[in-house]
């Protein structure tokens, strides 16, 4: 563990220390955030100051505020997204791999189908047709995310699947769920890793484009996307704050991107 | 003096900085020699032969020494003019060639690129030369052979259109690194006939790296024998062979000396294994037609023949995972069922398998401890102290010691040390039948025979039978019991070892062994005045 800290590159120690300190926030916000989440403390689009940090917004909440709530509902919201996306892709992708015939042609067909919708369409639609809310947002972004994980998973499987040790348990008589667990998984573990951090960043963004459209988290929580849209107003006046929470989805994703990076690199020196 | 490399040394960068990999290695080539490299994998010898292009392998530096290539120092040379040497007066012949051809363009526009970029000769000269080339290499067709994309030919015609590029600048020198070792015997024997024809003709200079005793002593002049970075020795060929000076040389020359103490295989009792007219194949195509033989117990069968014999597909079909279209596989006297799936626990445990590559063989993730843990449990229902004592002793049996190597994983084994694990591995399952797939020919030769020695002696303590596919005569008259010839899915021969080879009983098996390299070095002369080479190099 230390030897691995020690041969880090100092971009990957960057994202690592960024992405703990969002962890923090999110985690302790009632204590961190001077206000609540939805309380109404002053008047419209009050300018910086000491009782409010960065302002209020257009309903005279504190900004400082909803964007440390923020943290936690953005955040949080993409990480189940994201772990839902990867248990759904994953346990498929294995699946096709392992069992091949009819599973992975069923499988395979059934995402073909998926993917051959643009994505932001598909996930439009089907919130408008289940209505908003935080439970229909994850599973239908998770559904729609979890066929490019399945693509990886099946891919980098189906390259394990034909080494000679799997054949070797196979003789012994393994299941198919001892196979894909200790035999595959372990094998694949590397890029599907550094994916999660990928996905991670495409499903955060995807909440944020669909806040910003009116369809992401329902409101008054605190979610950056809508955040940028409910304060655009204030841009044409000159003043920066709007950009606060797209800075802080940013910073997020430049930091994510640089450990994955980090994962990728390591992982292809383990295949050597 | 055409290549005189002095004190070389190179370094390889690994955790805690640069080890040294060449200790001062010193090599000279006189124009038109042909000098041989052998050594044990890990050797240098693949570094050494192209250090003579001025070229380090990623992740190697050179430390010292001179490279003097006709007058000039390749390592004190810019790199954009020692690239203006490779190809044109120093070119590179490697082990598989269907990796270094670029798939999407014909054979002949690849020749001719070399010649195009070091402006040797226009294009209708290099297709000319190129033609000339491929006829004197046999190669059928040779006027519109070039025209072929490189998986419209065969492995070896492809080995020896790479001999013929690598001769399209006319060099001085070319570097063969193991040419022939990914080839089987039959097609071996066309592939360095072509060589050293090619060699002769055009009065090139080589260095022929193998680690391959006999290959080397048809082709060399000299021979240089490295170990660990380091000369061994160097003498002519014919003087290495018949008085080497060094115990090293000696124990590698051993190695083919190898036999097995004859013994009295116990009778009467059903054979272990019994394939009767076995048929079996993928999708329409039948791999397999008719094959009919015993394995008697405690007895090693070996299953000889070239690649595509169907000698692995007569293993898949023995283990379930090919089921066959007709004829039955019996166990003990009882059949067993055709499918994996139908088979139960016992019948599964009985039946076990030992792969050609150590290094897929092995979850590169699961420790030693883990890999052989699973069939001791899986099988035996062994947990806790008797599956500890049990791994230990397997260890024991295969000659590795428990409290080092059982918690390592097989990235942090030798490529010999991974085969015994695999070994142990089949053994875990205390099974009555081992099929041994090739288990020797990726290893050196030194490695290989501790492996036949390792076997030998597993069967003598536990009296469990093999089938032992190899393409290799040597392994095949060092460990055998009885010997089953095969070729294009039929059996062409089988019975006791005598009777199969000594003298050989069938004509292809004449054949079979006649490729074979001996040590003599005039067997590839003897064989090319013979006339036979063209025939069996198709």
């Amino acid at each position: 563990m230390i030897r691995m800290l020690k041969t880090m590159p100092s971009t990957a120690i960057l994202g690592v220390l960024v992405i703990a300190a969002y962890a923090v926030i999110a985690l302790f916000a009632p204590l961190l955030a001077p206000h609540a989440e939805a309380q109404i403390v002053g008047a419209q689009f009050e300018p910086w100051s000491a009782a409010y940090p960065l302002g209020t917004d257009t309903l005279g909440r504190d900004m400082l505020s909803r964007l440390i709530w923020g943290a936690r509902n953005t955040v949080g919201v993409a990480l189940v997204t994201t772990a839902l996306a990867f248990g759904i892709g994953a346990i498929s992708g294995l699946l096709a791999a392992a069992l091949g015939g009819w599973v992975d042609l069923a499988l395979s067909r059934l995402v073909d189908v998926l993917m051959a919708v643009p994505a932001l369409i598909l996930t439009l639609l089907a919130l408008s047709a289940l209505g908003p809310g935080v439970a229909n947002l994850v599973v239908v972004v998770a559904i729609l995310d979890s066929t490019r994980v399945f693509r990886l998973a099946r891919a980098t499987a189906m390259n394990v699947m034909v080494m000679d040790y799997v054949e070797a348990a196979q003789l012994r008589g393994e299941g198919t769920w001892w196979i894909i667990s200790r035999e595959v998984l372990p094998n694949i573990s590397a890029p599907l890793i550094a994916e999660f951090g990928l996905r991670f960043c495409f499903v955060f963004l995807t909440i944020s484009a669909l806040s910003f459209l009116g369809l992401g988290l329902p409101p008054p929580m605190a979610d950056w996307g809508a955040m940028v849209r409910d304060n655009a107003a204030l841009i044409t006046f000159g003043d920066i704050t709007p950009l606060m929470p797209a800075a802080c989805i940013a910073v997020l994703t430049v930091s994510v991107n640089f450990v994955v990076d980090w994962m990728l690199h390591r992982a292809s020196g383990l295949k050597d | 003096m055409l290549l005189n490399i002095e004190k070389l040394k190179v370094e390889a960068r690994g955790e805690e900085g640069w080890t040294p990999i060449l200790h001062g290695v010193d090599l000279q080539v006189a124009r038109g020699e042909v000098v041989g490299l052998i050594g044990e994998s890990g050797a240098g010898k693949s570094t050494l032969g192209l250090a003579a292009l001025g070229f380090a392998q990623g992740g190697l530096r050179f430390a010292g020494g001179r490279v003097i290539f006709d007058g000039t120092d390749l390592l004190q040379l810019p790199e954009r003019q020692r690239r203006a040497f490779r190809g044109r007066r120093v070119a590179y012949v490697a082990q598989s060639a269907a990796a270094s051809f670029n798939p999407a363009w014909r054979l002949l526009d690849q020749f001719c690129e070399g010649p195009a970029i070091h402006h040797t000769a226009d294009r209708a000269e290099s297709e000319a030369f190129a033609r000339q080339l491929y006829a004197a290499m046999h190669l059928p067709d040779p006027e519109n052979f070039g025209l072929r994309f490189p998986h419209q030919v065969s492995g070896g015609q492809l080995q020896r259109a790479m001999v013929a590029m690598a001769m399209a600048c006319k060099p001085d020198l070319i570097v063969f690194d193991e040419p022939t070792t990914a080839l089987d015997v039959t097609t071996q024997i066309g592939v360095l006939a072509a060589i050293r024809q090619a060699v002769e003709t055009t009065g090139t200079a080589a260095i022929y790296i193998t680690h391959d005793l006999a290959v080397v002593a048809q082709m060399a002049d000299r021979i240089k024998v490295m170990r660990h970075g380091r000369e061994v020795e160097d003498a002519p060929t014919r003087r290495m062979i018949e008085a080497p000076a060094q115990d090293y040389t000696r124990s590698l020359w051993a190695v083919r000396a190898f036999r097995r103490p004859p013994r009295a295989l116990p009778q009467a009792s059903a054979p272990t294994i019994s394939i009767r007219e076995v048929t079996a194949g993928y999708s329409a195509l039948d791999v397999l037609s008719e094959v009919s033989f015993d394995i008697p117990r405690g007895a090693t069968v070996a299953v000889v023949g070239e690649s595509g014999s169907g000698k692995s597909t007569t293993a898949r079909a023995i283990t379930g995972l090919l089921p066959p279209r007709a004829g039955s596989i019996a166990l003990n006297g009882t059949p067993l069922p055709p499918r994996l799936a139908q088979r139960g626990l016992e019948q599964k445990r009985a039946v076990q398998m030992i792969y050609q590559m150590a290094d897929t063989a092995l979850n590169p993730r699961q420790t030693i401890r883990q890999i052989l843990s699973r069939p001791l449990q899986f099988y035996l229902g062994l947990t806790g102290r008797a599956r500890e004592a049990r791994l230990n002793a397997l260890m024991e049996q295969i000659e590795l010691e428990p409290a080092r190597f059982l918690d390592r994983l097989p990235g942090e084994l030798s490529g010999g040390q991974k085969q015994r694990i695999g070994i142990a591995r089949a053994l875990a399952a205390d099974p009555e039948f081992i099929i041994c797939d090739e288990v020797t020919s990726a290893l050196d030769q030194l490695v290989a025979e501790g492996i036949l020695r390792l076997l030998s002696k597993v069967q003598d303590e536990t009296g469990v039978s093999y089938m032992f596919i190899t393409h290799d005569i040597a392994t095949v008259r060092a460990i055998a019991d009885e010997v089953v010839v095969m070729r294009g899915g039929r059996v062409m021969d089988k019975g006791l070892k005598a009777e199969v080879l000594d003298p050989p009983r069938h004509a292809y098996t004449r054949e079979l062994l006649a490729s074979v390299p001996q040590m003599d070095p005039d067997w590839l002369t003897r064989r090319i005045a013979e006339g036979r080479i063209a025939e069996g190099a198709a």
